[in-house]
């Protein structure tokens, strides 16, 4: 066999459409499906409710536009300012969340038997139903059958009505959303425990850091990317409060625990008032808003450090 | 096309399993429902939705009337693979039996022979009657409206009572169902106002009418136009304990206001609380405020206050606030309800905790066997001396939407459901009062005295959040709730809901 007979491979592949975009057409091709679904089930929607926010509408008769009466009447409205002081008393209180989870992860990382029982134990509310947890804590509170006050009539104490006074009504709803929260929260931080250099740690005992010094300088800053998602959830948490208020209270007594969320379904769902419902529903947007543009913000620019 | 239900079907059906040979199947079966290209058939241990060849059903005038035979394509949903080691002979037996776990991937064609194809119509009922015990009856009824009608195909389509309530204004307004369950009153008028359901004054005959009774008959009329068929309504009243009255020397059910204030003392210094209440669901405090008007200014009052036409700052309202009052001032309510639902409450009443609650009859299944027999029913006192009997009985009906497509046999079943046979049936079921007044009552006590009552009344309410517009309903109920714990808050309640009145009603036209 002659050595002519060895061709040079041709490795020039046709010059096509294709060959030329692909490096801009693939990720396109991948994110439509996404941006499909996206737009059809969230964008539209979203405008399709703001519209709705400037119509009087009962879901028979025909719409009638309003312009901002929606709005004007909400902002006149007492129930909406209580709903709105209701939903801060929650942003505020699950503050707390990401507190006391630390202060819960500290202590159950550590090496002793049992300890991973202790830990599941510990999370259980949070893999819990809500509507289990409204109504656990609905009945404990109740004033008439409840266990606290069962417990407090053997000590000769008159019954507490907490979740029955205008007053404390949110509280007691509050705490019930707390319990789950405080043991997401601590499964984060259990998580950013787990991955932290121990030798860093090391190195600070070496030089004579302890106790609230060790934590405040040491610890914290390597759980900082657990604490963020930590107050992220708890603010999306107390923003969007709904099933408890629904479950344990009903927004009562007479809407003194109401929060937007429940406010919007009552008016839309139960009053079939649907351009007032649309109305409260863009308000809770924009709070909403203003809160992820801030946390885009500042999410961008650590990662740009 | 169409066909009768009660016409067998042979099927035939081929089966490839994996690589071997097919098995050749037999069954004869009775189709389930037959829409206009589907047959759906229970064989073979699954359900079949043989659809009928095109060729088929455009000739179907052409079609003699005797034993016709097609081949239908049916296509089902075949679970995992066949994985059983056993004989082909077994595999085969096991298929006979369900088709559940049995087959791989295999296509198959029915061979289906049926006959005598007669057009019928579909009749689409849409309900909320989703209890375990109304939905079997209704389902019985339903079918026995087909025996009853050869040539129409019913079908009750459920739904659960809260997204009925939603769904109902999208069916109303576009693709509608041909009957649907509502309400009388103001809650149908809300939806015959804009034109959405459909004129049935012809099946309200003279017989009828005099058979349901003009009470009835008022409550789906608007407009001098019936546009429903009531078939069930319930009593409300006062359940109290007959033990605990005697104990605290209360001889006699109070007729009277006085009496009625006076035994409630006379039980709170016996240690027990008089009245209980469950205001978590706001309704229950919505119950006292009907009855105290309805008791002081009457129904004719009550009606135009639900209906917007009188201020809630009215002195007569302000009457009925100031006779609720006294029963606050005397402690006559159990303290802390605003977080009890109805259901929680009962309990202080099954308990001896408390002696009465107003509620409706719907309370008496829950009585436990040994407070049974201690279980009273009272009328609500009188207040204005002389006033007429009114009493608070919601009650349920059907209708036929604007858009059904089947009105013809929609009104077919209307008809049925207000005969005496089919009333009777159903109220049995559901323990309430039939409308008809020649459809026998369930054999219970409290269902007698509280048919007893509403046969003696002069006019009836539908219950404050029926009667009135759902905003202001939810509104003013919070309101009385609100009231039961803060009375000296009267004033500025009223106000809040005549702000709500005047957005929903506008002016009061003098």
């Amino acid at each position: 066999m002659s050595i002519t007979s060895l061709k040079p491979l041709n490795l020039t592949f046709p010059d096509t459409w294709w060959r030329r975009n692909q490096m801009w057409v693939t990720p396109l091709l991948l994110l439509l499906p996404a941006a499909v679904v996206f737009t059809i089930f969230v964008i539209i929607p979203i405008f399709q409710s703001i519209t709705l926010s400037f119509y009087d509408w009962d879901g028979i008769n025909p719409k009638k536009w309003v312009g901002f009466s929606n709005y004007t009447e909400l902002f006149g409205d007492e129930v909406f300012w209580k709903a709105i002081f209701n939903n801060i008393w929650w942003l505020f209180a699950f503050m707390l969340g990401p507190v006391f989870g630390l202060a819960l992860a500290l202590f159950l990382n550590q090496n002793v038997r049992g300890i991973r029982l202790a830990k599941s134990l510990f999370f259980f509310p949070f893999v819990i139903s809500q509507v289990v947890v409204g109504l656990v804590f609905g009945w404990f509170f109740n004033s008439q059958f409840g266990l606290l006050n069962e417990l407090l009539s053997h000590f000769g104490v008159e019954p507490l009505a907490l979740i029955e006074g205008e007053n404390t009504a949110t509280f007691v709803v509050i705490l019930a959303g707390l319990w789950p929260q405080v043991s997401y929260c601590m499964i984060l931080y259990l998580t950013g425990l787990t991955a932290m250099n121990g030798e860093v740690i090391e190195a600070a005992r070496m030089d004579g850091a302890k106790g609230w010094n060790l934590l405040w300088h040491i610890i914290l800053p390597q759980l900082r990317p657990a604490t963020f998602i930590a107050v992220v959830v708890s603010v999306v948490g107390a923003l969007r409060s709904f099933d408890l208020v629904s479950i344990m209270t009903l927004g009562g007594p007479y809407n003194s625990s109401t929060v937007l969320a429940y406010m919007m379904y009552e008016q839309t769902f139960l009053n079939f008032r649907y351009g007032y419902g649309a109305a409260i529903a863009t308000v809770l947007f924009i709070i909403m808003d203003v809160y992820i543009a801030f946390f885009l913000y500042s999410m961008l620019k650590r990662e740009a450090r | 096309m169409a066909l009768k239900r009660e016409i067998d079907l042979d099927l035939t059906m081929r089966v490839r399993l994996g690589h071997q040979s097919d098995v050749k199947l037999r069954a004869r079966a009775k189709p389930m429902v037959v829409e206009d290209d589907v047959i759906h058939v229970h064989a073979f241990g699954t359900v079949l939705n043989l659809s009928i060849p095109e060729t088929y059903s455009k000739n179907k005038e052409e079609r003699p009337d005797k034993q016709c035979k097609t081949t239908v394509k049916a296509g089902v949903n075949l679970p995992r693979p066949y994985q059983a080691k056993r004989t082909p002979r077994e595999k085969v037996m096991t298929l006979a039996k369900t088709l559940k776990y049995a087959v791989s991937a295999a296509a198959f064609a029915a061979v289906a022979t049926f006959c005598g194809a007669a057009s019928a119509g579909t009749l689409v009922i849409n309900s909320d009657t989703s209890d375990p015990a109304p939905k079997a009856a209704w389902e019985d009824i339903v079918s026995k409206f087909n025996k009853d009608n050869p040539g129409i195909e019913a079908k009750l389509n459920v739904y659960d009572h809260e997204s009925y309530k939603k769904s109902i204004r999208n069916w109303l307004t576009s693709a509608s169902p041909d009957v649907v369950f509502w309400y009388v009153g103001t809650r149908m008028e809300q939806f015959t106002k804009p034109g959405l359901l459909e004129d049935v004054s012809d099946i309200w005959d003279k017989r009828m009418s005099d058979g349901l009774g003009a009470v009835a008959k008022g409550l789906v009329t608007d407009g001098g136009k019936q546009y429903g068929v009531p078939y069930t309504y319930y009593n409300w009243g006062v359940y109290y304990r007959k033990d605990i009255f005697d104990k605290a020397g209360v001889t006699a059910a109070p007729k009277t206001w006085t009496e009625f204030v006076d035994a409630c003392k006379k039980i709170k210094a016996s240690g027990v609380e008089p009245i209980v209440i469950g205001s978590k669901d706001l309704w229950p405090t919505a119950g006292w405020f009907d009855y105290i008007d309805m008791r002081l200014n009457g129904l004719p009052f009550h009606m135009d206050l639900m209906h917007g036409k009188v201020s809630y700052e009215d002195p007569k309202v302000k009457g009925v606030m100031d006779k609720w009052g006294e029963l606050m001032t005397n402690g006559c309510f159990v303290k802390n309800h605003a977080s009890t639902s109805w259901q929680e409450s009962q309990a202080s009443l099954f308990q001896g905790k408390s002696s009465m609650m107003l509620i409706g009859n719907f309370i008496s299944p829950n009585f436990p066997k040994d407070v049974e027999a201690n279980m009273e029913f009272m009328r609500f006192p009188e207040i204005t001396p002389g006033m007429k009997s009114y009493e608070d009985a919601p009650m349920d009906s059907i209708h036929i939407p604007k858009n059904a497509k089947n009105k013809e046999d929609a009104k077919k079943f209307l008809k049925y459901v207000m005969t005496a046979e089919v009333q009777e049936k159903i109220n049995k079921a559901l323990g309430q009062v039939p409308i008809n007044t020649h459809a026998e009552l369930k054999n219970e006590r409290f269902l007698k005295s509280g048919a007893e009552l509403l046969g003696k009344a002069d006019g009836l309410a539908q219950f404050f959040d029926r009667d009135t517009d759902e905003a202001l309903a939810t509104l003013a109920m919070k309101g009385f709730q609100e009231f039961m714990i803060n009375p000296d808050r009267e004033a500025a309640i009223l106000t809040k809901i005549e702000a709500e009145r005047k957005r929903v009603y506008g002016e009061i036209k003098k």
